[in-house]
């Protein structure tokens, strides 16, 4: 902590050295000052990961890609190459993009609800002292649990006969209908994807607060009375790192870790139902047995993904470099 | 200046309610008979059945083969646990060690090569690699519910991370000491990854665990099922019968959360900081 | 600008640690006081009772002759300068200055004139834009001054503010924070364990010990008059030798030396003595050589009494022999109660020198 030198300032700081580091991930430097020099070794350790790779990543990722071009027979005699095709099938059938439509609602409501109960819940665990870390233990266990697990026990509190969320629902005179009215079963199914999310939320945003300097919020105790005004204008920006991050993970999250609980309410019966656009793959795929099409939808998923991911994947050296 | 805030507590109160509640109603009504459960909805307080519902699902033969038990599926989930997540840190932390402290052709190509694999979940690519299993012939097979879930960089990205942050004096010293690659390896980086390497341990089995998605279709034959797998299985008998099993259905997802849920809670420190350091 | 009183204060956390017992202090307005002592005698943990950092568990905290045990901290018209500095290091240097005066509801351009002020006092205009990350050490320093500055509160509390700057830095600081004070004359309370720091910056000096107040005085008050032997060996460098001796007969006896004639009563007594009061002489106390510090300018003679370590001043550099005599003033010898520390008149009466 002492004097760092000055001109290490905003000098490298153009948009386009930031572009470049962005995009980069890596600095030209080497990761060691020293570094062994051996021909052979390094392939040795490095070989089982690139095996599985190569074969479990590579090999199924360009498949996907071709066969997103052809028309496969569904009795398996052979497959016509069929272009675009299958990509304007997609693009056009008015049941994808409601399936679209549908996942990035869902995306939307779903992580603004898990990201916001979940700074709530930290930033009150990070205030109390007593019996702090009992609550911490409650809030965060749920987190192993597996989604289809959640999504069975969602389904129990939603059942048509002994569910008790659909008793409340019935006391207000509403007659909840999961698994056959569209939208309560979107209902079901953001509440069931939000209840798994909140503790990873959680997790991260209170050691995102506890990561802010004691003393930088003590200097703010004293700069103002308000405790809204403290949050507003102190914590809330300096946890806009791990904000940023937790988005980019919770729309992954929706978009694809939500898998199971949707295949656990909706169950295979996707008449009427909502659902995500990787359920619409498996569907496609497996059920029926549309392999050109359902490959066509994993290739434009692939895309989201891929813009996802790098945007995480930035974001996260960032992180590292707040410390 | 802490001054007890009521309101405070009451948030916190609820949101452990909302997250609790269920687990713990999941977890009563599997001791009440599924009659009970239909009739009364589920339960807040343990019932009389507990004892006979769990040694029916742990040992009743069922599924189409009559073969597979609750402990047979338990077993199954344990195996893909721990596989994965030994499988995981072994190939990663060696991959990492690679890329970090040697000097090499195609070194940030390779990099790149494995770090792509950051870019495309499972679920995007989940046909053609059922293709490709079924022609390795790996459908029904550990290792093909394990491997495959290999291909995925995070953890040779968190070791990555961690050798860098590694003081380049140890490797100097090392080799002044005359310890090669491997004696170094063995001998400096892996006892010093010790406490990561638990933390990651930790994060990998519960994601092993909790698979879903690959063990569904990688698995036709019962004797490979797992927990998640036999929720699965038991959602589709209830189809069509006049009182589901309910209690029997909790017992598995209890099962299925017990393990996961305790490894979260009892090393939750390690497993904090393993998740908030590596990120995911 | 305000006086600032401390009644009795005490502190006890809340696993019945006593940090802070039993503290009185009257700082005057625009007075510079410094809390010093080692680290976990209590310094910060006063300073936070009246920041309003911490509860007060006993007595009274009174800033401009009010009772301000149950105000927020930002209610209480004060302004701390932290160790790490405490910036804001999302805002700029202006923001980090302006932001206490926007949450008062100040108008634009008051805001605007006073940073603008302390940016001039403090040679920060340069660097208003820019975040602390981009700032040096000291810079930061500077900018956590500003933002005191700025709010012109009824007090300025410091914790150990220089401690992370290096050594030289913390010098010149040190004169800056001292001649700022003088200008504006804020009362003060000031944070240190560094004693040199404490003796330059002081108009009093609070020496605490385990949570409470060995001494209170001005620097050389204190230093030529230290209340115990805890201050004796706290302040001042080198440390004042202390050495166990003894009075018999009207006699002060060190290791068998008779070093003076004293009308103290018979008995054990601590003897203190200070480097800069003895000399190298031909006939004195003898003292066998251990090792030499040269200071340059001077050089400090490190030997054993007996069993008893000393420590001489010297401004010579003549080469010196296994053995040295050492003669001391009569008038600068410190004696304390060999029990409980505390300082005992002495009524000095005759030097002798021991053969
Ligand atoms: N929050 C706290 N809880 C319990 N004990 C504390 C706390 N803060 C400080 N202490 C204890 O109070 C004593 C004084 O601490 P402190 O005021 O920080 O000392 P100093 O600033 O003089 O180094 C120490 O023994 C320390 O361990
Ligand atoms: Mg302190």
């Amino acid at each position: 902590m002492t004097d760092t030198p000055l001109n290490m300032v905003e000098a490298d700081r153009t948009l386009v050295m930031r572009l470049r580091a962005w995009w980069s991930g890596e600095t030209a430097t080497p990761a060691k000052r020293v570094q062994f020099d051996r021909p052979l070794t390094p392939w040795l350790f490095l070989l089982p990961q690139l095996a599985v790779v190569v074969i479990f990543f590579y090999w199924p990722s360009v498949q996907a890609v071709t066969s997103s071009f052809y028309l496969e027979d569904p009795f398996g005699f052979g497959a016509t190459f069929v272009g675009m095709e299958n990509y304007t099938d997609a693009l056009n059938s008015s049941e994808y993009l409601g399936t679209a439509a549908f996942t990035a609602f869902f995306c939307v409501v779903v992580t603004a609800l898990a990201l916001g109960i979940g700074l709530l819940l930290a930033v009150k665990a990070d205030k109390v002292i007593r019996g702090a870390e009992s609550y911490k233990t409650l809030l965060i266990s749920v987190y192993a649990i597996a989604p289809p697990v959640a999504g069975l026990i969602g389904m129990m509190f939603f059942d048509m006969h002994m569910g008790p969320l659909k008793d409340l629902a019935a006391w207000f005179g509403y007659d909840l209908k999961v698994g056959i009215n569209y939208w309560d079963t979107a209902t079901a199914l953001i509440v069931i994807a939000v209840w798994k999310q909140i503790p990873y939320n959680f997790i991260f945003f209170l050691s995102g607060l506890q990561s802010v300097p004691v003393s930088v919020r003590e200097a703010a105790l004293i700069d103002a009375r308000s405790g809204w005004r403290r949050f507003w204008d102190i914590t809330l920006p300096l946890l806009a790192p791990t904000a940023f991050f937790l988005l980019v993970i919770n729309i992954t999250y929706t978009m694809f870790d939500t898998f199971p609980i949707i295949d656990v309410i909706v169950k295979d019966k996707p008449a009427n139902n909502p659902m995500t656009l990787v359920y619409k793959v498996y569907l496609d795929g497996f059920k029926g047995n549309d392999i050109g099409g359902s490959s066509a939808q994993s290739v434009i998923l692939m895309g989201v993904v891929a813009l996802l991911t790098v945007l995480q994947f930035r974001f996260l050296e960032r992180r590292v470099h707040y410390g | 200046m802490q001054k007890i805030k009521p309101f405070d507590h009451l948030i916190l109160i609820l949101g452990a309610l909302f997250l609790c509640a269920p687990v713990v109603m999941a977890l009563m009504s599997s001791t009440h008979t599924a009659v009970d459960v239909h009739s009364n909805g589920l339960s807040l307080l343990p019932g009389g059945n507990g004892i006979e519902t769990y040694t029916k699902v742990l040992t009743h033969r069922g599924g189409f083969t009559g073969d597979v038990t609750g402990l047979l599926m338990l077993r199954n989930s344990l195996i893909m646990g721990l596989g994965f997540a030994v499988g995981k840190i072994v190939l990663s932390m060696m991959a990492a060690y690679a890329l970090v402290y040697f000097r090499f052709r195609f070194a940030t190509l390779l990099f790149w090569a494995i770090f792509a694999t950051l870019l495309l979940p499972l679920e995007v690519r989940i046909m053609p690699s059922y293709q490709v299993m079924s022609e390795l012939h790996l459908l029904n097979t550990y290792t093909g519910l394990i491997v495959p879930l290999l291909a995925s960089a995070t953890g040779t990205f968190f070791f990555r991370q961690f050798f860098r942050s590694v003081p380049d004096e140890l490797l100097e010293a090392a080799r002044i000491d005359g310890a090669g690659p491997v004696k170094f390896f063995i001998d400096v980086l892996v006892p010093l990854s010790k406490t990561m390497m638990a933390a990651i341990f930790i994060i990998m089995f519960i994601y092993g665990w909790n698979q879903y998605l690959w063990p569904l279709l990688m698995t036709t034959d019962e004797s490979f099922y797992t927990l998640m797998r036999g929720i699965k299985s038991i959602l589709q008998v209830w189809v069509g019968s006049q009182i589901p099993d309910y209690n029997e259905a909790f017992a598995l997802a209890v099962l299925a959360m017990v393990p996961p849920v305790a490894v979260v809670v009892i090393f939750q420190r390690m497993f904090i900081k393993g998740l908030t350091e590596s990120d995911k | 600008m305000a006086e600032l009183t401390l009644k009795s204060v005490g502190k006890t956390y809340a696993g019945g640690v006593d940090a802070v017992t039993d503290v009185t202090i009257d700082i005057k307005d625009g007075e510079f006081i410094v809390l010093v002592g080692p680290s976990g005698c209590g310094k910060s943990t006063l300073l936070r009772m009246v920041a309003g950092l911490e509860t007060v568990t006993r007595g009274d905290v009174q800033i401009g002759g009010r009772r301000v045990n149950d105000l927020d901290p930002a209610e209480r018209d004060i302004a701390m300068v932290f160790q790490n500095y405490a910036l804001y290091p999302h805002m700029s240097v202006r923001d980090n200055m302006a932001y206490g005066l926007k949450n008062r509801g100040e108008s634009k351009a008051v805001i605007e004139e006073r940073v603008a002020e302390a940016a001039r006092m403090l040679e920060l205009g340069q660097y208003l834009d820019r975040k602390p990350r981009a700032l040096s050490g000291g810079q930061r320093q500077r900018v956590a001054m500003g933002r005191a500055i700025v709010r012109q509160p009824a007090a300025f509390l410091f914790d150990e503010p220089l401690s992370n700057l290096d050594a030289k830095l913390r010098v010149s600081m040190r004169m800056e924070i001292r001649k700022l004070q003088q200008r504006l004359g804020t009362t003060s309370l000031y944070v240190t364990h560094d004693q040199l720091e404490a003796m330059t910056l002081a108009d009093r000096l609070v020496v605490l010990n385990g949570g409470r107040i060995e001494q209170i005085g001005a620097p050389l008050e204190v230093y030529r008059k230290p209340a115990s032997t805890f201050v004796a060996s706290f302040i001042g460098a080198p440390a004042m030798s202390l050495l166990d001796a003894h009075i018999e007969g009207g006699q002060l006896l060190l290791e068998g030396h008779a070093l003076a004639r004293l009308g103290n009563a018979a008995g054990p007594v601590t003897l203190g003595l200070r480097a800069e009061d003895l000399r190298i002489v031909d006939t004195g106390l003898p003292m066998r050589v251990d090792y030499i510090e040269e200071l340059g300018a001077q050089r400090i003679i490190h030997g054993m009494v007996g069993d008893q370590a000393l420590a001489v001043t010297d401004t010579h550099d003549t080469p010196l022999g296994p053995e040295v005599r050492v003669a001391l003033d009569p008038a600068r010898l410190h004696l304390f109660d060999a029990q409980t520390g505390r300082r005992m008149d002495k009524r000095v009466e005759q030097v002798s020198v021991p053969a």
